[in-house]
């Protein structure tokens, strides 16, 4: 009676009356978000992973077929879906590097005691806290060409940012970065105050100047939590669909995850949009990998 | 090497006065040691040194300069704190290596090695100079935390309880090598310790701070044999000075409330003018005594029961009962004697110092 052995219930309690135990509770909570995740995630990825061998088109009665590999071989030579994977490396790369520089730049300059200072670390919070599609529909007003507030203030005349195919892009990745800066501050903020006080002021009584302990003291110490914040603003990036869909449709701006949308629920090819996620799931996995990888490392030093 | 003075320093955080008035002057080359207790304003006065902390009033000085507007770099002074304050995921040798590297000043690269080198040896740290200084115990730590003051040939070395955080056999190993490295690199230290017994071991000279006031600043000498006033008294000393309430009737000491009095040599050298300073009959006074200084007799004036005896190996702490009086009297170890046993005691008439029982102040410092 190992159950019996584990209980630690007030003999009085009603739960106990009805002969339950510690157990018996505790799956009475777990067991919900279990159906939940199963039902919902872990069944979907795996009947997925079985669509994506078929030519199965959700919006046909027709009967599907499995075809192997074939998606997998038609979506790996399609020039067409390279292109969107370059443009989604070039978005991932300018937008999470704007991320992480704003975002500890901001940290830094939160990281001293100065009045209101909760004040406005909060107002900095807002934009991550606001909706994608909201945010995407905001800068599109902004950006717009003939009366947005930005090309009034840089006094750029009627830059067209979202339907020029060379902007547009870039356009986007600014919205992201405004939206996910305080994430990566939020984050930095932490590790920041986690430095203790007595280093730099060992640091300042060593004679260092400000870069040098900042390279020498503050950043190797920090460098753990930003690269957790890296990793989160990686994998986001890399699956970003809300904002780009929602601001541009320059094919200039087609990432991959719009292409994705467009392959499972435009033209219906659920087949192969399957094997499509599998193909983004299995690189964000690499890509993720490495930098635990490294994380691990540095942790280690 | 420098002369450092303290003028008039108050010193406030917020509601809080951690230092008022407070005057110290350093010489070159001396091992000054503050004491006191925690919270006295120790570490304060460190730091308003080292420049972390700006007065609220009075004015420091490093050789003769105000350095009220110089930052903690320029003032080149030397800091090592109770907490090490290592610099994490660097090896020893980094650490050295830290103060000497910054661009402004760097070092040519043979003179960083040959500094480094040298405090090593000095520490006997040599063999951890490739390890990661997560990887040291505390007493290596603070060594290798003290190296990094000394590869930078500061100007003063200020340290903060630098061996409270260690084990007792390593604080007193770690005592005599910075007393001996002090007098090796003949620099200016700054000592701030709440154990009288690093005090008295290796002060120069001690100055003892009470509630951010300096209350006595002499060598240890003075500050245990003629104490200013009945803190320095019971602060310094282990055990500390026995102070037991009485007057002055006809040159003997007559305790109060209970009953027995003891003879006092008036006007010995010792007592610098006892008399002259109002050592004056039937006035009430504080009669300290250290325990050393009291003695077990068989034909002693007093009678006392004992108390307590600590045995300490090379002596014992005895605690005698006068009526409600706790006395201690420190006795070679040889002596043979049982709790509640009754004894006679004496003590040594020169070596009383009488306290004013108002003030508290000594009456050899009160004229």
């Amino acid at each position: 009676m190992a159950s019996v052995a584990l209980t630690n219930l007030d003999p009085a309690s009603r739960a106990a009356a009805r002969g339950w135990s510690d157990l018996t509770i505790r799956n009475l909570f777990i067991i919900p978000t279990l159906i939940f995740l199963i039902v919902f995630n872990i069944f979907p990825l795996i009947y997925s992973l079985g669509y994506s061998f078929t030519n199965f088109a959700a919006n046909r009665a027709e009967p599907w077929q499995f075809v192997g590999l074939q998606n997998y071989r038609e979506l790996l030579s399609d020039d067409h879906i390279w292109s969107n994977f370059v443009i989604t490396a070039k978005y991932v790369i300018v937008s999470v590097a704007g991320q992480m520089i704003v975002g500890f730049g901001l940290a830094l300059l939160l990281n001293r005691s100065f009045p209101m200072k909760g004040l406005i670390t909060t107002l900095l919070l807002l934009p991550m806290m606001m909706s994608a599609a909201v945010v995407g529909l905001f800068w599109q007003l902004l950006y717009s060409p003939s009366w947005g507030p930005i090309n009034y203030v840089f006094g750029l005349g009627d830059f067209a940012w979202l339907s020029n195919p060379d902007s547009a892009l870039y356009a986007v990745a600014i919205t992201d970065i405004w939206m996910w800066s305080p994430f990566v501050m939020l984050l930095s903020l932490a590790g920041l105050s986690a430095v203790p006080q007595h280093l730099y002021e060992a640091a300042a009584i060593d004679r260092a100047g400000w870069w040098y302990t900042f390279t020498r003291i503050t950043l190797p110490l920090v460098s753990p939590i930003l690269l957790i914040a890296l990793i989160f603003r990686t994998m986001e990036a890399f699956k970003t669909f809300d904002i780009a869909y929602t601001m541009t449709t320059q094919p200039t701006a087609e990432l991959i995850a719009i292409r994705l949308y467009k392959q499972a629920f435009q033209q219906w090819d659920t087949g192969k949009s399957c094997a499509l996620a599998y193909i983004v799931l299995i690189m964000v996995l690499a890509i993720t990998n490495l930098y635990v990888k490294y994380l691990n490392k540095v942790k280690e030093r | 090497m420098a002369h450092i003075e303290l003028k008039n320093i108050t010193k406030k955080f917020g509601g809080h006065t951690a230092l008022i008035g407070l005057n110290l002057d350093i010489a070159d080359g001396e091992f000054f040691v503050l004491l006191g207790e925690t919270g006295a304003g120790k570490t304060t006065a460190l730091r308003l040194i080292a420049g972390l902390e700006k007065p609220t009033e009075g004015q420091v000085f490093i050789d003769g300069v105000d350095v009220a507007d110089w930052g903690a770099a320029e003032r080149d002074v030397a800091l090592v704190l109770q907490q090490y304050s290592l610099y994490p995921r660097y090896t020893v040798r980094q650490n050295l290596e830290f103060p000497l590297k910054p661009k402004i000043r760097r070092l040519p690269d043979a003179e960083i090695k040959d500094r480094v080198a040298r405090a090593a040896r000095t520490l006997r740290i040599e063999h951890l100079l490739d390890r990661k200084t997560d990887r040291l115990s505390g007493g290596e730590m603070q060594r290798v935390s003290i190296g990094r003051a000394i590869v930078r040939k500061p100007r003063v070395f200020l340290m903060d309880e630098p061996l409270s955080a260690l084990d007792a056999k390593l604080r007193e190993a770690l005592r005599t090598e910075l007393k001996n490295l002090q007098m090796q690199l003949g620099a200016t230290f700054l000592f701030v310790t709440h154990d009288q017994i690093e005090a008295m071991s290796m002060g120069d000279k001690v100055g003892v701070l009470n509630h951010g006031r300096i209350v006595q600043t002499g060598t240890p000498h003075e500050i245990y044999n003629n104490p200013r006033d009945t803190y320095v008294a019971s602060f310094v000393g282990s055990p500390p000075m026995n102070l037991i309430d009485g007057r002055l009737v006809n040159d003997r000491a007559v305790m109060a409330p209970v009953n027995f009095e003891l003879p006092l040599t008036i006007g010995a050298k010792s007592f610098g003018g006892g008399r002259a300073s109002g050592a004056t009959d039937g006035r009430p006074l504080v009669f300290g005594i250290r325990p050393e200084d009291v003695y077990l007799e068989s034909g002693a004036p007093v009678e006392a029961r004992v108390h307590d005896v600590e045995n300490h190996g090379v002596e014992k702490i005895l605690t005698l009962r006068i009526g409600d009086t706790m006395l201690r009297a420190t006795v070679p170890a040889r002596t043979d004697v049982a709790i509640e046993q009754p004894v006679r005691f004496a003590w040594n008439p020169d070596k009383v110092v009488m306290f004013d029982k108002g003030s508290g102040v000594s009456l050899r410092h009160a004229g």
